[in-house]
């Protein structure tokens, strides 16, 4: 199973952190702050495979991926292929790259629960759930209009209720 | 300028729509972006904490504003800081019945909260309604929460929800479920074993999404049981066939590979059921032949498929033709300028080097370049492999590359790992003593204190007790020899572990009592002094146990002494009253005058973790421990039914009968004035021996000449079967034109036939063995002298004075010891003396052929060779068995012999206390 999901800049400032067992706030920022330092060590043009055992314990590897200012990291056992992770990690880029047009670290600052959203849909459980980013995104806009639209029904019952208190 | 680019981009954003974030919040995330330094970030984070408690805390808060402020906790915690102040709060809104909030609500929860967090019974009901909304999303979110929220007591209040929407109309719905109820089987197991069917269930589901993502559950029921899960082999197959030949809808091709996910899954599944079943594995065959064939290796995914399809045909029952396309692809991997492919290319030539050896011969120069790559992950990957492919031919290049590299990282993680590593091989490959002595001496030299401590109480033991030849001279020499490698050790400037100290200290403390028990006046040097101080306050017991004892042996008189530390103990057993009898009368007094009984530790309240901790120590022993059953014979060599020349797998054999016949000859160079200068020569060859393998050693240089290096390989290709001689013929070719030093390399790690580099080693250890021997008369020498002087040999002197340190490796220790005694008590019997007389017998026949290296060298031909011919599998097993501990049952009860060796620092040794106190 996938373990966590990291998403952090290249200062080390997590973006979207994603942990599919449960770990204590403390330990979560630790293990960030490892992987960052193990990241940022790492020469260009190298495998996109690190040794991670040492920080997230016995049986788990890491793919992360560089784009921008932006590190991609997935976590998962071996029950998951690393390879098969390093595309998963470009199926979720490509996601937000459609969805926010040219994605860039301030869209994923400023759409947290956006960004879960799509991410719940690729990877659910800790599982793989969706790999066509089409399909998420068809998910996903069906989501924003349900959403917007029980937010206009909620706008529209609520004054009227207003109304009718008055 | 930056500013203003930043509110346009704001601005930008704004107008996207759809969240509805408030001026407060972008000023949050803009302040944090800029701060400059962690303390300033904890600042503005720490303010915002403030403002977010105020805030919540205000009552009638707008929903929408209640959302934002949700998310901002979210975002403090993702930062580092506690929100657990807000978790009320994002519980509250998963019961709100707008969906954006609750929604929210759901993400909040699932981020914060831990399975057994007292907040989750709030939320139980919740979700317990929310599955059963008409609203799929609704439900969608419920089930996100499950998979995380739920544990195994909340289990049965939702299973039933959960089962029932395996039936769900949505695909979208059933997949989740199945996923969730996964989840479910991983945390509590016995809590939905009824239900496992259902998994298999909707392994037939119109849906191939909802059947790939029954594939998760059902390999993690295979890994645990793949008996009874026999009977779907023939549906994965037939599932696996149709994927491949494209018979899913296009929507679930990725990147032009027909849902490569559900492929990976179901190859790790086949690995599985198929391996060891020879029925399964045929209906296997066809399919994997096809998905190899067709599979795009230009793709990332494409690649991810094919490596599976190799870790399957590794796994399952070998079929010929399938290993060889799955070789294809291996050469394909290793040929490829991605980094990320040859890792994989090396991970899966580590799966199939079991199952056909000479495909590591074929690929040798890759690995070589992936062992120099600066990548360090390949790097490591690739040690994983030589680790895999070791044998006694190829165990000194290997430790010696894995010792380099754990000399050069950093990471204290990974560096334990490949000590250990280090140290497993030399236990079970070395192939000579001397060998396995100095390769312990650079793991414990660089990696100190990660080594488990038992691990040099073994090599302690080992060295101590001799290796079970029959001669104690061998033993004797290879003592010396190694005492003589730790005084080099003692010389360099840092003493970093503190077992190092504990083995200082203890020697310390024999050598001054033996010069009490001698009658001597005792005057301590100041380095002495002051480290025992040092140890007087050490934070470890044992080290201020150990320095208090000592300044309490000091102050005692000779006879005292001599009770304490009787002189020669060596091999003598200690019978160590473990339940403390002698102290019973004491105990009893004690009772009577009205003291508590003891009470047994585990018997104690709240010692239970003390107790714990004592018996996973005792099971980290038993791992690291040396072994001392038989040792397996060495893994079979790679070609081992086609080669006859492999046969010089056997050559550690050779080795160790020269040694013991050469010893007794080159100590002829005792007698002579050159001791010192032999001294050096060994400690070259040494070097050299251990370091980059570029055998430049004048003696090894003739034997290794490159001219020899065809024609050992021709000697393979005759002897390989037709197929492998094309491919190893023209790896041959290709060597020519290949770095020398990758060549040498290439060959001693994957030649089978490594017989110029064995001879050249056997010509270091006669020399050195010359060296140790020459040693020995000299020591006896020495003794003379020290013992006319009162002052104790400087064996534990950390000063830095050169002249002491250099002229300490020449004298021998333990036969200075020997000597004191002979000083007082000539009846007790000195076996080495006894070696030093016959010697001379035996080395006067060959007194000459000693005096140049190249003579012995010859000698050294000619002595291996007949062994090496008449080698069998009988003499392989010989050597490991003199390279372990021979005595195997009463290894444990020595335990106190080897305290007495000073070398067991967390042992008890009551005779001392007894002593001490009476």
């Amino acid at each position: 199973m996938i373990r966590a999901v990291l998403v952090m800049n290249t200062q080390g400032r997590p973006r979207i952190t994603k942990f599919y067992e449960f770990w204590p706030v403390e330990k979560q920022h630790e293990a960030i702050r490892n992987v960052f330092s193990v990241l940022c060590s790492r020469a260009e043009h190298v495998s996109n495979f690190v040794d991670a055992e040492s920080i997230f314990g016995p049986d788990s590897r890491l793919v992360y991926k560089h784009f921008a200012t932006l590190y991609f990291v997935f976590i998962f056992d071996s029950s998951e292929n690393e390879l098969a992770m390093l595309d998963l990690i470009q199926v979720f880029v490509e996601t937000l790259d459609k969805c926010f047009r040219n994605v860039c670290e301030l869209d994923i600052v400023f759409n947290y629960s956006k960004i879960h959203a799509i991410l719940d849909e690729i990877i659910f459980g800790g599982q793989v759930l969706e790999t066509s980013s089409t399909e998420v995104m068809k998910a996903v806009e069906e989501i924003t209009k349900l959403e917007a639209a029980s937010n206009a029904i909620n706008l529209v019952s609520k004054s009227v209720s207003n109304w009718r208190s008055r | 300028m930056e500013q203003l680019k930043t509110i346009g981009r704001e601005l930008a954003m704004g107008s996207q729509g759809g969240f509805g974030q408030s001026k407060e919040f972008l000023d949050l995330v803009k302040s944090i972006g800029e701060a400059r330094s962690k303390a300033e970030e904890d600042r503005i984070v720490l303010r915002e904490i403030e403002t977010l408690k105020r805030r919540l805390l205000e009552p009638d808060i707008p929903k929408r504003k209640m959302k934002e402020y949700i998310i901002r906790l979210l975002y403090v915690e993702m930062l580092g800081h506690d929100a657990s102040f807000g978790y009320i709060h994002a519980v509250k809104m998963t019961h709100d019945d707008a969906l954006p909030l609750k929604r929210t609500g759901y993400l909040a929860v699932t981020l914060f909260l831990s399975d057994d967090h007292d907040l989750i019974i709030l939320i139980v009901n919740t979700i317990q309604k929310d599955l059963r909304s008409d609203n799929y999303l609704v439900v969608c979110a419920a089930l996100n929460a499950v998979c995380k929220l739920i544990n195994d007591e909340t289990i049965p209040a939702v299973l039933p929800q959960v089962v029932e929407l395996l039936g769900h109309s949505k695909e979208a719905v059933r997949k989740k479920a199945v996923m969730a109820l996964h989840r479910f089987y991983q945390k509590s197991p016995g809590a939905v074993s009824h239900l496992v069917s259902n998994f298999r269930k909707r392994l037939c589901d119109n849906d191939p999404g909802v059947m790939g993502a029954s594939l998760c559950p059902l390999f993690d029921l295979v890994t645990i049981d793949a008996k009874s899960y026999k009977d779907l082999v023939s549906s994965f197959v037939s599932i696996l066939k149709q994927v491949a030949e494209r018979r899913l809808p296009k929507s679930y091709d990725y990147h032009q590979m027909p849902a490569p996910f559900i492929q990976v899954k179901l190859l790790k599944i086949l690995a599985l059921l198929g391996s060891g079943d020879k029925q399964a594995s045929e209906s296997m065959y066809t399919v994997l032949g096809d998905i190899i064939r067709k599979s795009d290796s230009s793709t990332n995914i494409g690649n991810a498929v094919l490596y599976e399809c190799i870790c399957c045909v590794a796994s399952i029952h070998p079929n010929p033709k399938l290993l060889e396309s799955a070789a294809d692809v291996i050469a394909k991997f290793l040929k490829s300028d991605s980094h990320n492919l040859k890792y994989m290319g090396i991970d899966a030539l580590g799966r199939l080097i079991k199952l056909s050896p000479q495909i590591a011969e074929q690929h040798q120069l890759a690995v070589i370049d992936c062992l120099e790559d600066p990548d360090d992950t390949l790097k490591r990957k690739t040690f994983e492999l030589l680790y895999k492919m070791t044998k006694s031919s190829n165990v000194e290049v290997i430790v010696d590359r894995m010792v380099d590299y754990m000399i050069s990282i950093s990471d204290d993680h990974y560096k334990t790992y490949i000590a250990s590593r280090c140290v497993e091989l030399a236990e079970q490959f070395a192939p000579s003593n001397h060998w396995f002595i100095q390769t312990m001496n650079k793991v414990f030299e660089h990696a100190g204190d990660l080594v488990n401590i038992k691990v040099a109480h073994n090599l302690m033991r080992l060295i101590a007790e001799g290796f079970g030849e029959d001669d104690d001279a061998t033993d004797s020499q290879l003592r010396s020899s190694a005492v003589e490698s730790y005084l080099r050790i003692i010389g360099e400037p840092k003493l970093p572990s503190m077992f190092l100290q504990a083995y200082a200290i203890s020697a310390l403390m024999k050598i001054y009592a033996f010069e009490v028990a001698a009658g001597r006046k005792v005057d301590m040097l100041p380095e002495c002094q002051s480290f025992i101080e040092e140890l007087l306050a050490s934070h470890s017991t044992d080290l201020q146990q150990r320095a208090y004892e000592l300044q309490a042996v000091v102050g005692l008189d000779a006879q005292a002494v001599q009770a304490i530390l009787p002189r020669d103990t060596r091999c003598e057993e200690i019978e160590v009253d473990k339940d403390l009898s002698f102290l019973n009368g004491y105990v009893d007094q004690a009772i009577e005058k009205g003291a508590q009984p003891y009470i047994a530790e585990d018997e104690r309240n709240g010692m239970g973790n003390v107790s714990n901790l004592r018996s996973q120590d005792q099971h980290e022993s038993i791992q690291h421990g040396l072994r001392f059953e038989a040792y397996e014979l060495p893994k079979p060599p790679m070609q081992s039914k086609v080669d006859p020349v492999s046969s010089t797998d056997v050559v550690p054999v050779p080795e160790a009968l020269s040694y013991r016949e050469t010893h007794p000859i080159s100590s002829v160079g005792s007698t002579s004035e050159a001791g010192s200068s032999e001294l050096k020569l060994r400690l070259d060859g040494v070097q050299k021996k251990w370091g980059r393998p570029t055998y430049s050693t004048p003696t090894s240089s003739t034997t290794n000449s490159p001219s020899e290096k065809p024609a050992n390989g021709a000697s393979h290709v005759d002897s390989a079967t037709a197929s492998y001689s094309k491919s190893r013929d023209s790896q041959n070719t290709k060597k020519t034109e290949i770095d020398p030093e990758k060549q040498k390399l290439a060959a001693s790690l994957f030649g089978g036939s490594s017989q110029p580099e064995r001879r050249s080693s056997t010509g270091h250890k006669a020399s050195r063995s010359s060296g140790g021997a020459a040693d020995g008369s000299r020591g006896s020498k020495a003794v003379e002298k020290t013992i006319q002087q009162p002052p104790p040999p400087d064996l534990l002197d950390f000063s830095d004075e050169p002249t002491v340190t250099s002229a300490l490796p020449s004298v021998d220790p333990f036969k200075q010891l020997e000597g004191l005694l002979d000083s007082s008590m000539s009846s007790t019997t000195n076996h080495n003396a006894g070696t030093a007389t016959i010697a001379p017998d035996i080395m006067s026949l060959y007194g000459d052929s000693t005096a140049s290296q190249d003579s012995l060298d010859i000698f050294h031909g000619l002595s291996t060779e007949p062994t090496g011919a008449t080698s069998g599998e009988t003499t392989v097993t010989t050597l490991p068995q003199s390279v372990k501990g021979p005595n195997a049952k009463d290894a444990l009860e020595k335990d106190a012999l080897v305290r007495q060796m000073g070398v067991n620092p967390t042992s008890q040794n009551p005779n001392l206390f007894r002593d001490l106190l009476g």
